[in-house]
């Protein structure tokens, strides 16, 4: 029995808890220094066969993910529990112990306290303090004992919790981070414009994973600015099952599309050099759209158009402008250039062909599925409320012993305050309640 | 006027006001208290003023973007967080005296931001990862913590200097740092000050999570800044339990407060300079 008792002092104590924190806190460097998640031969080559092989034995590539690490977690969890365990029952005596059991003596010994006396009897100074005191937010309690009357006063028992609620959210903090590792993923995919997958392909293992739907890029797009920054990459997605288009919408960076607890996120994006070509003649108003080539020719024999891209403008992998060899029917063949996504008319005979040409993209997504994510935001706001109820706010108490004095025509007055924590601020707001409880009868 | 000679003039105003405390500190000068919080007070106005003006002039460019979205604006924003920090706890607990180890800081980290030429101080238009609302959130909330921290370390500072010399057992007066509130006092203050910046740290963390996670759809990703961040927030942990255990408190607190500062400046600037990651975007 003594032995149980041992062991659960250990897992029970701050001292561990402090042991793990520096454990972590030490540990944890390893990783910032040691990049995470490269590939094995990475290792090698920058430091060594010798020392990457020690690093595959203390799985130091993926260390925070690691079975020693996660041990350590482990041992936080435990302790939390066993702490939180092993003190509630005191707390819980502290918030709801019979305040007013209390020996008249003990008010006599406390730090905080102040005597006076009133000429008036008992009963009329009883009344009026618990008036006032109630109305200042005190919860207040009286009983008649030996010497007199006992007057209790009492706010914030509650904020004993604050500690407990702290724990619990970082385990469940920890919860919702093990929900999304076992019942999530994390996944990439890079789809070009025009076209669709129903797989993306796990961020971990490069296995495909199955989205259980369609998911189609309409289109790609980047906004620059004038200096030349990325200001914005958006890419046009539609969502489609059994080949109905469910949802269509266009996602930014920090604007990700949802569908079935899957996200889509914007994350990168390739070019390439190929060309989304759109030809529209009117006043017929027919067109039709092709993917085509740098520098081929492509052709729309039903309308006996043939065309091409035979130049290209732009800096690093962004094209600009774009100069387009086009031939409709007996006319004669022209070339002329327009800028990225923007179109010309080409007068044709009676016709007027009109052709727009943009470069060719595939955008590039993360897709995640964390079904925990919801209880890992719980567990943020549940450590933030528990932060502040457990430092900011004390489970203050407030006694008032009334005796009649020698005459028993008067009262003698012990007030006597105590504060679980934040003294110095307790012991000023006491002095200032004092001041009024003495004021407000002369 | 511009914003960065707005800003020019608060380094100098801060540098003003730090020595007004040493004078005081060196010669007890009290009546001068009252010009040194007035020229602290001063220089927090115009560097509000240059803040603001900076925003501005972001919109005057068409890119407009609150002030907080690079190195040179966080550190501007971190002195700012100091100096009013400052301000607040001297104004509800009369130390007299804590601005001559608080505002150095203030004044470092504007002669730095203002004056250093590794430092750019172009106003930038931001990159699609940094558009969103909870930059604002992340930024302030992390740096109001660092700011506590800071002015918990520079309490740390105090603490040692009154202990170091003379002890306490020599009556007020006679004591060669008697300007120098009581080491109880002191101790009480690095702990609420602590406490303060610790629970702006939490939240830091915790809007940069939310934040990473509607960027990239992972709220944690182990990357060396969020790392840091979590080993920073783990050292304030450990000294906030230790009171309870090990009694740490006075010179242990102080050094703690002193090494938890040192961890900040890490997590903040060191993690940039010598190890990459996410957060590249923080360094120019």
């Amino acid at each position: 029995m003594k032995h149980t008792n041992q062991v659960w002092e250990f897992f029970a104590s701050v001292r561990l808890a402090i042991f793990t924190l520096c454990s972590l806190a030490l540990t944890s460097i390893i990783g910032t220094v040691i990049p995470q998640n490269n590939p094995d031969s990475w290792y090698v080559e920058t430091y060594g066969p010798a020392m990457a092989q020690f690093f595959q034995v203390l799985d130091i590539p993926d260390m925070y993910g690691s079975w020693w690490f996660l041990i350590l977690l482990g041992l936080l969890c435990a302790n939390l529990i066993i702490c939180s365990i092993d003190r509630f029952p005191t707390t819980w005596r502290l918030m709801t112990i019979d305040q007013m059991a209390i020996h008249p003596d003990r008010l006599q010994s406390m730090n905080l306290r102040q005597e006076w006396s009133l000429p008036t009897p008992v009963s009329a100074g009883a009344a009026q303090f618990t008036t006032a005191l109630a109305k200042a937010g005190w919860k207040t309690a009286s009983r008649e004992i030996e010497t007199g009357t006992l007057l209790y006063a009492g706010r914030g028992a509650w904020s004993r919790l604050g500690v407990y609620v702290v724990h619990i959210s970082i385990l469940v903090i920890f919860i919702g981070a093990i929900i999304g590792s076992f019942l999530g993923f994390k996944g990439t995919v890079m789809l070009p414009e025009g076209e669709s997958t129903t797989r993306i392909f796990s961020t971990t293992s490069s296995e495909p994973i199955d989205l259980g739907f369609e998911i189609l890029c309409n289109s790609f797009s980047i906004d620059y600015y004038p200096n030349g920054m990325p200001k914005e990459y958006a890419s046009v997605l539609t969502v489609r099952e059994n080949g109905k288009d469910i949802l269509k919408r266009m996602i930014e960076v920090n604007k990700p599309l949802n569908h079935k607890g899957i996200t889509f996120y914007q994350s990168s994006y390739q070019a390439y050099k190929d060309f989304i070509v759109s030809i529209v003649i009117q006043p017929d108003k027919t067109g039709k759209v092709f993917t085509i080539p740098y520098q081929q020719e492509m052709q729309w024999p039903e309308k006996n158009i043939r065309f091409g891209i035979v130049n290209a403008e732009g800096t690093g992998d962004r094209v600009t402008r774009i100069k387009i060899w086009m031939k409709h029917g007996d006319q004669p063949a022209s070339t002329f250039w327009v800028d990225n996504g923007k179109d010309a008319s080409i007068p044709s005979g009676d016709k007027t062909v009109a052709v727009s040409a943009k470069q060719m993209f595939a955008t590039g997504l993360q897709v995640a599925k964390d079904p925990g994510v919801w209880l890992v935001y719980l567990g943020c706001i549940l450590m933030l409320i528990g932060l502040y109820v457990s430092f900011f706010v004390s489970h203050q108490r407030l006694w008032l012993l009334l005796r009649p004095d020698k005459e028993k025509a008067g009262t003698s007055i012990l007030l006597a305050g105590a504060s679980n924590k934040n003294q110095t601020g307790f012991a000023r707001s006491f002095a200032k309640l004092a001041d009024r409880l003495r004021g407000m009868q002369q | 006027m511009t914003s960065s000679l707005l800003l020019g003039i608060t380094t100098f105003t801060y540098l003003f006001a730090t020595l007004c405390f040493v004078y005081i500190f060196v010669f007890k000068a009290y009546r001068v208290y009252p010009f040194a919080i007035a020229a602290t007070i001063i220089a927090l106005v115009i560097q509000t003023a240059g803040i603001g003006l900076r925003w501005y002039e972001s919109y005057g460019m068409g890119i407009g973007h609150a002030p907080l979205t690079n190195m040179y604006e966080s550190v501007v924003f971190f002195s700012w967080a100091i100096a009013l920090i400052y301000l607040l706890m001297e104004w509800k607990f009369k130390t007299r005296i804590l601005g001559m180890f608080a505002l150095p800081f203030a004044f470092v980290a504007m002669a730095y931001a203002s004056f250093s030429t590794g430092i750019s101080k172009e106003i930038s238009p931001l990159i699609p990862a940094l558009q969103s609302n909870w930059l604002i959130a992340h930024v302030i909330t992390c740096f109001v913590g660092y700011a506590a921290f800071t002015v918990a370390a520079g309490l740390g500072l105090m603490f040692l200097l009154k202990v170091s010399k003379g002890g306490t057992e020599i009556k007020d007066g006679h004591r060669p740092f008697a300007n120098i509130p009581s080491p109880d006092q002191i101790e009480d203050l690095i702990n609420k000050s602590m406490i303060f910046g610790f629970i702006w740290l939490t939240a830091g963390i915790i809007t940069g999570a939310v934040w990473a996670n509607s960027a990239w759809g992972t709220y944690w990703s182990w990357d060396p800044k969020e790392t840091w961040s979590l080993i920073t927030w783990f050292i304030y942990a450990i000294t906030l339990h230790s009171r309870y255990t090990r009694g740490w408190t006075g010179k242990p607190l102080a050094w703690m407060a002193i090494l938890g500062l040192i961890s900040v400046i890490f997590t903040y600037y060191g993690v940039n300079f010598f190890l990459s990651g996410l957060h590249s975007y923080g360094s120019g």
